[in-house]
């Protein structure tokens, strides 16, 4: 975790969990997965340095797009899918501001893809944390654009027709420069990664496997359950070997090019051709590669799939600005008057 | 007053080289798209700005951008009226067509009043460019024209004659060819040219062949009007008694950015301008990314929604906020500016109309989208709604525009249209110093602070945004409870929620100024417009005046909410007639509101009224005949 907190605006009074919760009654269904991102985020700014006015939570609609009212911070609550346009405009007229965006898959992918894409490839200076549950929760039931081919649902009682989208590979391949993917049941792993999102100068953008107790009840259970995880997730981490397992003894390489494949070892004696992560690459290859590990054949990976640095948008918007205004003074009666005028004297 | 009942003109002259003088003329330069046919009626524009007279231009394009060459649909044209007098429209039929080729003959002709001028490019008629428009044979041979003074020039020819010895290609000789035609009418209408020389020194700077070339086609086409002697004489049209001061020439989008970057300085906040490209709107983007020295943020959206999500963002972040596009992208902000409404932002949405419905027209005017605005959105969502009246009043319109957003804490719409976007007019420069200060209301302190606490006078909510302590709230499009701004779901909450949003936008009223009445206060008919067909009214009800008609007109600037003295004016006539190029959307909201049985005068060609139509449609009533 090496990220330069001097990027970060000045520190204020010292915070506690405490001033990060709202007056507002939570409204999720009891044991939603949404409560412990809450209290995650609720936990984690205050550790930030951040002063809690600077931080505005930016949402769509859907039960995860609760969120703001449940943050005593600045918050937007907007309209479906477009959250991510709010907060790119904010972010551009107010660099000061920490701006986050909450999404579901429904929000974020179906109505919001569009945007989605477009705030990622512009490197908006803003946080997208997408609460991926596989279903539509708020409208009770529905398939999503993550729910699996052949998923029975209210909308498809005889199995979902549709291919799912994996998210992780739609912000690589809109050029995210962070992104990163955590589970709402492993809540200090998920606090190491949203404050890595925090820190990060750009769009970092978090994809939070997050359970609808209601509607889409286990939909993660293989890699959330603590029982099992261990065997079906993969924890990365930056120059580190790609090895999974309760035992530490399986691990990913390549055969034929660019096929992976699971090998596994004696513990403590990894073979020397593991495939080796790599969070700073210059291009996004092997982290779609790594992002394209899916079950039941691979763990799931979990942890920061990229994490690169290019100029975001608002620094080069203020620059073609501070450009414009060194070439040419602000006058606006020169403005006004134009390059072509003329005299009509009085008769 | 009477800018159309021209003298009678053009007759053949029997004294060559005379000048003889003209009161007002039109104008119309017509060819294919590429023949540079825009740019030739913006030069021969500016030019007669500046020899004083009042004008009013209309470009018409078409919506392809290279259609094939020579065939009707890739014909383009420039029309312009100027004056020694006051000049409201760019006129009704041409006195002079210039047609570059068959096609612009073809398509044009019929708008040419007889006796009128026929300037044609005789190089470009042959048998190939009849086929393209089914000449089945030479229109300048076959009689068809005799209605009509021809002039036949060897265009390409001349041009390519006067550039002789130049290392150009066969297809930059071609290019000059307007400036020869424009170097013509020079002379025949007495036009200074240093305007245009300046222009294209300045246009080809990187390439000094090219401003050699252009200038001697240019200065060619003016020796050959005076020596050819093919005009007999030239005219003269005297300046226009016009206010003195200094102007300049404007389109109504130019005038709409111009008034963006004043507002910018009137309120001292940063502008963000969201939009996504569309005809007629886009020049506004183009020109305000122009301006960012002025402290002018421009973005260039994925959609229409993210341009205006964009904004609305700005707008909670403290900006002077303002999106602009034409009547498919505000059907795509409906959704937001619904949430505009219920979070109470400021913000402008800009609206430049075209023909519609769908893609419709796209480079045509219209006044089709009223109703759009005013009540296209889901739920009861009231908005204010300015329009502008001519290209340069898109200025003090947009000011306005964003007074009254900023003010009452609302997204309000600014109404233009295609026409008055792409049409032009002579500006007085305002003085920057004297325009007036745009106002952002304060605060309370943080502890009287509640984001739905309303001002009294107002009833705007505090603009508090994100980064200051103590002010910490949530915003969204849930039902909001008064005071608090929590979200409720209280029946009694949201009737009054509902009735306090209305209640806001009709504050407006006490901002709207006394209409003015063109005319008697009371009499037989009240011609009611808005919009760009400002100058065809005035026109006509002044022509109706001088005939001693009892006719009077007043032209609405505030469209919600209508202007508090409308109910007394309207009741003062025995007759509303209000014209729009629309099936009647204003007509609809006044006899609604009114209860008059005022009548639509509709037209929805996509082109702008003629003087002589709102005329005839005022004698009909007049006559007691039915419209
Ligand atoms: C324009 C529009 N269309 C449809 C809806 C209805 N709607 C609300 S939330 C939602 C889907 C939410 O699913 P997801 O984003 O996965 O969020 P979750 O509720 O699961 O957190 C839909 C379709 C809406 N509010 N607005
Ligand atoms: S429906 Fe599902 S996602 Fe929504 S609050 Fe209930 S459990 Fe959470």
């Amino acid at each position: 975790m090496e990220e330069d907190i001097t990027a970060l605006p000045a520190s204020g009074p010292m915070l506690s969990r405490k001033d990060f919760v709202s007056d507002q009654l939570v409204r999720w269904c009891p044991g939603c997965g949404d409560f412990a991102i809450l209290a995650t985020i609720q936990k984690l700014l205050p550790s930030l340095g951040i002063p809690r006015e600077k931080y505005v939570f930016v949402s769509g609609i859907g039960c995860s797009s609760r969120f703001p009212y449940y943050m005593n911070t600045y918050g937007f609550h907007s309209i479906h899918g477009r959250a991510p346009t709010f907060a790119t405009g904010l972010k551009c007229v107010r660099p000061d501001l920490q701006v986050w965006v909450v999404t579901g898959d429904g929000d974020g992918l179906s109505i919001g893809g569009n945007h989605l894409i477009h705030a990622l490839r512009r490197n908006v200076d803003i946080k997208i944390l997408l609460f991926n549950n596989k279903i539509y929760g708020l409208t009770k039931g529905q398939t999503s654009p993550t729910s699996e081919q052949g998923k029975k649902t209210k909308s498809t009682p005889q199995g979902s027709v549709d291919y799912p989208v994996n998210p992780v590979n739609i912000a690589l391949a809109s050029e995210a420069t962070f992104v990163a993917r955590a589970v709402d049941t492993d809540l200090p792993f998920l606090t190491e990664v949203l404050r890595r999102a925090a820190l990060h100068k750009g769009l970092a953008f978090v994809e939070i496997f997050q359970n609808c107790i209601v509607f889409n009840d286990g939909a993660w259970a293989e890699v959330s359950e603590k029982a099992l995880r261990d065997d079906t997730t993969l924890t990365l981490q930056h120059g580190k070997p790609l090895v999974f397992g309760k035992d530490k003894n399986r691990g990913i390489r390549l055969k034929n090019g660019f096929v992976p494949e699971t090998v596994e070892f004696e513990p403590g004696k990894p073979p020397r051709d593991l495939l080796v992560h790599d969070e700073k690459a210059p291009n996004a290859t092997l982290a779609h590669l790594i992002a394209h590990l899916e079950r039941p054949y691979f763990p799931v990976p979990q942890g920061v799939f990229r994490s690169v640095e290019r100029p975001v948008l608002h620094e080069l918007i203020d620059e073609q600005v501070a450009q414009a205004k060194k070439a040419g003074s602000a006058d606006l009666q020169k403005l006004l008057a134009g390059s072509e005028n003329w005299v009509v004297r009085s008769a | 007053m009477s800018e159309i009942n021209l003298k009678s003109q053009l007759k053949p002259d029997s004294n060559p080289g005379r000048i003889e003088e003209l009161e007002a003329i039109t104008i119309r330069f017509a060819g294919d798209s590429g023949d540079g046919i825009q740019l030739t009626g913006m030069q021969f524009t500016t030019s007669t700005a500046m020899a004083g007279n009042d004008l009013s231009t209309l470009p018409d394009y078409p919506a392809e951008i290279r259609a094939p060459v020579g065939t009707l649909p890739g014909v383009s044209g420039y029309q312009i009226q100027f004056s020694s007098r006051e000049v409201l429209t760019p006129g009704d039929a041409p006195d002079v067509l210039v047609a570059m080729n068959p096609a612009a003959l073809k398509a044009n002709i019929k708008d040419l009043k007889k006796g009128g001028l026929l300037i044609v490019n005789v190089d470009s008629f042959n048998s190939q460019n009849f086929a393209k428009v089914q000449y089945a044979k030479n229109p300048l041979e076959d009689g068809s024209l005799s209605d009509y003074r021809v002039i036949p020039v060897e265009l390409s020819r001349l041009t390519g004659n006067s550039l002789a010895g130049l290392p150009l290609t066969k297809v930059q000789v071609e290019r000059c060819k307007n400036f020869f035609a424009l170097g013509m009418m020079y002379w025949l209408y007495d036009r200074p040219m240093d305007s245009t020389l300046r222009w294209i020194e300045s246009k080809f700077k990187k390439n000094p062949l090219l401003v050699e070339a252009n200038h001697k086609a240019l200065h060619a086409g003016n020796a050959y009007a005076e020596t050819a002697e093919i005009f007999g004489h030239h005219y003269r049209v005297r300046k226009a008694p016009i206010a003195p001061g200094l102007y300049r020439n404007i389109t109504g989008n130019e005038a709409t950015a111009l008034g963006m970057v004043a507002a910018c300085h009137l309120s001292g906040l940063e502008l963000w301008y969201g939009s996504y490209p569309i005809t007629p709107a886009s020049d506004i983007l183009h020109e305000l990314s122009k301006h960012k020295n002025f402290g002018v943020k421009t973005f260039q959206a994925e959609d229409e929604i993210a341009a205006i999500g964009s904004t609305i963002g700005a707008a909670f972040g403290g900006a002077l906020a303002a999106t602009g596009t034409s009547g498919p992208g505000v059907a795509l902000k409906s959704e937001a500016i619904g949430l505009a409404v219920m979070v109470e932002l400021p913000l402008v949405i800009l609206n430049v109309q075209r023909g519609g419905p769908s893609t419709g027209l796209p480079t045509k005017t219209e006044q089709a989208d009223l109703l759009q605005v005013l009540y296209g959105r889901n739920g009861e969502c009231p908005v204010p709604v300015v329009a502008a009246a001519t290209p340069s009043d898109c200025f003090n319109m947009i000011l306005e525009a964003f007074r009254i957003s900023i003010k009452y804490m609302t997204p309000v719409f600014f109404l233009s249209d295609g026409y008055l976007g792409n049409g032009s007019e002579p500006w007085l420069i305002p003085d920057a110093k004297r325009l007036a200060k745009i106002e952002v209301p304060s605060i309370p302190s943080s502890a009287d602070f509640k984001p739905y606490k309303r001002d009294e006078a107002t009833l705007a909510r505090p603009w508090a945004s994100p980064g200051l302590a103590g002010y910490e709230h949530r915003i969204g499009g849930l039902e909001k409870a008064e005071v608090t701004g929590n979200v409720s779901y209280d029946p009694d909450n949201h009737e009054r929620m509902v009735r306090l949003r209305a209640a806001k936008v009709n504050k407006v009223v006490q901002d709207i100024p006394a209409t003015d009445v063109l005319g008697p206060r009371k009499g037989k008919v009240l011609v009611v417009g808005w919009g760009s067909t400002y100058g065809a009214i005035t026109a006509a009800v002044k022509n109706c005046q001088a005939r001693g008609q009892a006719v009077a007109s007043i032209h609405l600037r505030y469209l919600n909410p209508l202007p508090p003295d409308l109910g007394d004016i309207l009741s003062q006539y025995e007759h509303v007639l209000v014209p729009e190029m629309n099936m009647g959307q204003l007509l609809k909201v006044l006899r609604a509101k009114y209860l008059v049985p005022a009548v639509g005068l509709n037209k929805i060609k996509g082109q702008p009224f003629k003087v002589s139509e709102i005329e005839a449609g005022v004698e009909s009533i007049l006559k007691g005949r039915s419209l």
